[in-house]
């Protein structure tokens, strides 16, 4: 069984085609990356896949279950969670309330009328896990507003790996950190445990390389080349589809 | 800790002062006043729900006020007791605020401010032209107040006191509902509704259930606000009147439970006063409105508290750099 | 069957006076997409001050020009100076018009008293035309023949001129039309005032028909939220259309059904924003 199979996935907004045709299946514990040139539908592909868009034709299947027609909010339930390429954090809470928030967000205590969140203790405790797995444990109680844009990239993540996912999916992880910042969340990455399912889409060529083992190549929205990282970097519709830029 | 101490200290003194108002303010008017701001407190606290912590800004909301008291004032003219015509004018205003937000969370922004704001135009214009159901503009008579225990609320002490809990009670519950894991889930969808669906929240229930806790209280208000005055008419549920509530919220601030209270306080109290001394209560809601708009967006209170914080530094900083100067010149 | 023909010739008379009303209204809300509470207040204030001009010895059209030029220099003032201050915030510069709505309501109040105002049709226009029988007055069709010329010349402004091809380019996509170069802040001011002053004329123009009134501000400003609502927000076709969709709709439904007036007239609004927000022949409002 699959972890994401995506079968003949179509979208088109007016008479513009963003999504072509795409076919994709990654496997329990893969590491796949996506990449393409600006425009090419990656971050579109995402957006059909969490739900936040609903596809024209075709159908998108999260371990063997048909998801094409489930609202976005429960993907998330069925162990999906997702980052983002803009940065959308709670900037008037502290780390540990954003991070809260993401382990209310499964919880039925997300209804509850009584009683505080930031003294629900088993909520708190994954919490702060889960920011211990992304090394900001000890700013845990620092305001939002008073980090850096690395340290909240890593919250961020820290949000995702929260939700004890079974499929991850990562918008472009690495844009606008500094190269120490990078080398920390490749290591995060790298820790990651086998039966969470990666998906990443990403420009940064060097850091996202060593990441994938499989690579799908889009542009225009259709799938171009797919294979290891030696198929997809030496096919020269690769070259092709970079340099026409 | 060391906020903490002065805030409670403060909360009590507070509650001393508001337990024992009648017998230190000695005209009634001024107890009348008192009853007043605690009721307008109760609909801006109510507003704020969905203002402040649900980031939903609602130019409807007098619709919701006046709603729950014309159906108990036409209750009660009818015949009925007290207790149906309280019941059923929350239960109805319950149901009025169901609809009003299935139509209008549809949307965010502006577009929820111009459906609140065509919602409440809609109800209006029933009270105001719908004669052989609300009277029209003859408003409708509440002959009697209820009695509480036993007790008649007829003088202005035992009705200030009959508010004063249903504003404690009040109070009590926003505190509960704010601090609750399902206002942090509101909070969030104030801040980041596209996130919080990502994580799994449904945006558009969690807005739905606090626009009923909203219209819940907003009734409340209403009904109080019918038995003071003992008649209510279609004014009371103007663009103007939902004007005036979201004047108290966000003059007051919205990021506490203060605000709102401190905001209808203020409202209150200067249409009270100017229209004591100007007879043009409008110009000066309006002028309010644009110059806390401009000026103090986050409202008075953090307005103010900015000012006294930059003024106090400001005065620090002269005094230390006056001494480094008296040290230099005697060194 | 001449209640029926009065009300017909009423209802396009008023449905001339809320194109004037909501032409501006509506460019206001496509460019810089606020719904502009004190637009109201506007056309009072406007029909406040033709009344004025003409109790000086104005004669009737320059006294409604004189009027709109005069809102327009207002309108830009208050833009310039207060709505301009917070610019990328639409949800407080709509509190600001609110605002503001009250405080115009009010000197109106102080300067020209509760009682309503009615200057005479300009002695040209009086009496009716007899056709078939019927009689239609004359000057109810003049106000409409009005709208109509305001109609063109604000369609040939916009569509025609590059002034026209900048307001359309903000309307369509504001930072894109920043980014080649087109002042959209100086834009604002000058629809705004624009508004503004179309308001105003028509405050003047209805006068005659409608007389001016405390109140006359909170009746006029629902009418011009809904026409824009129905016919879609900085369209003008649609602000023409709708305008008298609506001057029908208020007349004959108060005529019919006058208990549910206003549901009448709010419940369509309300369908349409539910249901189709962006109107008739409108831009998707954000």
């Amino acid at each position: 069984m699959t972890a994401l199979a995506i079968n003949a996935l179509c979208k088109s907004f007016g008479g513009l085609r963003v999504t072509s045709n795409v076919n994709l299946s990654v496997e329990p514990g893969e590491r796949r990356l996506i990449i393409g040139p600006n425009g090419a539908g990656k971050t579109t592909l995402f957006n059909l896949i969490t739900g936040e868009l609903s596809p024209d034709s075709g159908s998108i299947e999260l371990f063997g279950n048909d998801i094409t027609k489930v609202a976005s909010r429960k993907r998330t339930h069925l162990g999906m969670a997702r980052t983002y390429q803009i940065i959308t954090l709670f900037a008037r809470e502290t780390i540990l309330h954003n991070v809260s928030l993401a382990l209310l967000g499964l919880s039925p205590l997300r209804w509850s009328f009584f009683g505080n969140l930031d003294r629900q203790h088993h909520i708190v405790e994954s919490a702060r896990e889960a920011l211990a797995h992304v090394g900001l444990e000890g700013i845990a109680a620092r305001p939002l507003a008073q980090t850096s844009y690395g340290e909240r990239r890593r919250v961020e993540i820290a949000m995702a790996l929260a939700q004890k996912p079974k499929l991850l999916l990562l918008d472009e992880p690495f844009a606008g950190l500094s190269i120490d910042e990078r080398r920390d969340v490749q290591q995060l990455l790298k820790r990651i445990p086998r039966d969470v399912s990666i998906v990443m889409i990403e420009h940064n060529m060097d850091v996202a390389l060593d990441f994938a083992e499989k690579v799908t190549l889009l542009h225009f929205g259709e799938v171009i080349v797919e294979g290891t990282r030696s198929d997809v970097v030496n096919d020269p519709r690769t070259k092709e589809v970079y340099l026409g830029h | 800790m060391s906020g903490r101490a002065p805030r409670l200290a403060a909360i009590g003194v507070a509650i001393v002062l508001l337990l024992t108002l009648p017998a230190w303010v000695a005209n009634s008017y001024y107890v009348n006043v008192a009853s007043q701001i605690l009721l307008w407190a109760v609909a801006a606290l109510a507003l704020n729900v969905l203002v402040g912590y649900g980031g939903l800004v609602s130019l409807g909301h007098a619709a919701l006020f006046g709603t729950a008291g014309y159906t108990a004032a036409l209750l009660l003219q009818a015949g009925h007791g007290h207790f149906v015509a309280d019941f059923a004018a929350i239960g109805f205003t319950l149901l009025v605020s169901a609809i009003f937000a299935i139509l209008s969370l549809r949307s965010t922004g502006i577009t929820f401010l111009m459906i609140t704001l065509a919602l409440g135009q809609i109800l209006w214009g029933i009270a105001y032209r719908w004669a052989s159901l609300t009277q029209g503009d003859n408003g409708v008579n509440v002959t009697t107040r209820p009695h509480l225990f036993g007790i008649s609320l007829a003088t202005a002490d035992a009705f200030y006191y009959a508010v004063l809990a249903a504003f404690a009670l009040a109070v009590i519950s926003m505190a509960i509902f704010v601090n609750s894991p399902f206002g942090a889930s509101l909070r969030g969808t104030r801040d980041q509704p596209r996130r919080m669906n990502a994580l799994g929240y449904n945006v558009w229930l969690i807005r739905f259930l606090a626009f009923l806790f909203s219209g819940f209280w907003t009734g409340v208000a209403g009904l109080l606000f019918v038995y003071y005055n003992q008649f209510i008419s279609p004014q009371i549920m103007a663009l103007q009147t939902s004007a005036e509530i979201l004047l108290m919220v966000i003059s007051g601030g919205t990021a506490t439970l203060l605000g709102p209270i401190a905001g209808a306080a203020i409202v209150v109290i200067m249409k009270n006063v100017a229209s004591a001394y100007i007879e043009r209560w409008n110009l000066v809601l309006g002028v309010i409105f644009v110059l806390i708009i401009s000026f103090m967006p986050d409202g008075l209170i953090p307005g103010t508290t900015r000012i006294w914080r930059y003024g106090w530094q400001a005065l620090r900083a002269r005094i230390a750099s006056a001494r480094s100067v008296r040290r230099a010149g005697a060194s | 069957m001449s209640l029926w023909l009065t009300l017909a010739v009423n209802s396009i008379a008023l449905g001339g006076l809320l194109f004037l009303l909501s032409a501006g209204f509506s460019l206001i809300f496509g460019l810089m997409r606020i719904p502009n509470l004190m637009h109201g207040s506007f056309f009072m204030l406007g029909a406040y001050l033709g009344v004025t001009f003409l109790d000086k010895g104005v004669t009737f059209w320059l006294a409604a020009l004189l009027s709109g030029v005069a809102m327009a220099l207002i309108g830009s003032l208050i833009e310039r100076f207060l709505l301009k201050r917070l610019s990328g915030q639409e949800l407080p510069q709509v509190l600001l018009t609110l605002g503001f709505s009250f405080i115009i309501a009010d000197l109106c109040l102080m300067i020209w008293t509760g009682d309503p105002w009615q200057p005479a049709t300009p002695a040209e226009l009086r009496g009716a035309l007899q056709v078939a029988g019927l009689f239609f007055p004359i000057y109810r069709l003049a106000i409409v023949a009005v709208a109509v010329v305001v109609a063109i010349a604000l369609w040939l402004l916009v569509d025609w001129t590059r002034l026209g091809a900048k307001i359309r380019a903000g309307v369509d996509d504001p930072p894109i039309a920043r980014m080649v170069g087109i002042p959209v802040s100086r834009l604002f001011t000058l629809v705004f005032a624009l508004g503004a002053g179309l308001a105003a004329f028509g405050g003047v123009v209805g006068a005659p028909y409608l007389s001016v009134y405390p109140g006359m501000d909170a009746e006029m400003l629902p009418l011009a939220l809904i026409v824009v609502i129905l016919g879609g927000t900085g369209s003008l076709v649609g602000a023409f259309v709708g305008s008298f969709i609506i001057g029908f709709l208020f007349n004959f439904g108060q005529a019919m059904f006058p208990d549910l007036a206003y549901v009448i007239l709010f419940l369509p609004m309300v369908l349409v924003l539910v249901l189709r927000p962006q109107g008739l022949f409108g831009k998707v409002v954000s």
